[in-house]
């Protein structure tokens, strides 16, 4: 499953090549700025957990939007051939290139338009402990939202959420990525 | 269609200089998002560079579907000048116009366009105040832009 074409590197390869080539920034600054994040975003929402949850989301989406440039500029990879081929690039490549963790995808459905996309650790979650108050808090969501803002302008509508997430007693972390669809390319005529 | 003008009332023909003369971005739905010009070549007006933007995306979209194999990077030459063009995998298209002869081939154009890419997606993409699809007005990327198109005549 590793190969990703005939002769092409695994996606893991690709992931680690992209990882050298980035720059690196602090991982707990990164950890703890995330932190800050969430816990504005719940003041802001007067601690309303599913409306933080939706803003957290929101706010994912339009970095994804941004982001997949860079993702594109920095992988000189054609595109996706299929919706496996997409998810095995967001867990072998762009989670490495963007957080330094390694992932895989497990769980596929029988018609591979829906799998577990399973991080090694989350750096997110570092030095995080959700109080009682907080328990149906997505900490992470903003995570989701990236992978359905970026997909988003690559013509693919899919859904993410969390399906393992140890900070609400899963073990480990790992999303669940849906392909809901393809977004026809807009062409300013009609066939 | 009006008379074609006799030779005496057409504009004498600019000096064609070497290099690249102007960069563009179009974003998905056709509209010219940044044009800068790095050469000093007739000036166009804001409404025809608009106009010319959006037939490029159009003749862009309609080759697309004749030879998908091109993946965007569509060239195009007459005498005056060559325009090289690549698309991004969101749709977003960047093209240049030079000198003929400034890139030995294909490649060669494709690669300066990477460069427009990388700080496209760094400049622009990753400036919080940008909004997307929207026209680009980001000083530091115009900067870049101007500094790595002068490397590459200034090599050539």
């Amino acid at each position: 499953m590793a190969s990703r074409r005939a002769g092409a590197k695994t996606y893991e390869q690709v992931g680690l090549a992209a990882w050298q080539a980035t720059e690196k920034v602090n991982a707990e600054l990164f950890t703890l700025t995330y932190g800050a994040i969430v816990r504005q975003v719940l003041a802001d929402y007067e601690d309303c957990v599913p409306e933080a949850n939706a803003k957290l989301d929101a706010m994912g989406r339009s970095i994804g939007g941004r982001l997949i440039e860079e993702f594109n500029a920095k992988n000189e990879q054609q595109r996706c051939v299929d919706f496996r081929d997409t998810c095995e690039t967001i867990a072998g490549v762009a989670l490495r290139m963007f957080l330094g963790v390694g992932g895989h995808c497990a769980d596929w459905n029988a018609d591979h338009t829906s799998c577990l996309v399973v991080m090694e650790t989350n750096p997110l979650a570092d030095f995080v402990e959700l109080p009682e108050r907080y328990r149906d808090l997505s900490y992470g969501q903003m995570l989701c939202g990236v992978i359905v803002g970026a997909l988003e302008q690559v013509q693919t509508r899919a859904t993410c959420e969390w399906e393992k997430d140890a900070l609400r007693g899963g073990d480990g972390f790992a999303m669940r990525v849906t392909l809901v669809g393809q977004i026809d390319t807009p062409y300013p005529f009609d066939d | 269609m009006s008379a074609p003008p006799t030779p005496a009332t057409l504009p004498e023909e600019p000096e064609n200089p070497p290099g690249v003369h102007s960069v563009w971005i179009i974003n998905k739905s056709g509209g010219l998002v940044f044009r800068d010009v790095y050469a000093d070549i007739a000036p166009i007006d804001t409404n025809e560079t608009l106009r010319l933007a959006s037939m490029w995306h159009s003749m862009h979209a309609i080759a697309a579907q004749l030879g998908p194999e091109l993946r965007g990077e569509l060239p195009s030459e007459t005498d005056g000048f060559h325009l090289h063009c690549a698309q991004t995998p969101t749709g977003t298209k960047l093209m240049l116009t030079c000198a003929p002869g400034t890139f030995a081939d294909h490649d060669a154009g494709q690669a300066v366009l990477r460069t427009v890419r990388d700080l496209y997606a760094d400049y622009v993409m990753k400036n919080p105040f940008y909004e997307a699809e929207m026209p680009i007005r980001c000083e530091l990327f115009e900067k870049r832009l101007r500094d790595a198109i002068d490397a590459v005549n200034g090599a050539a």
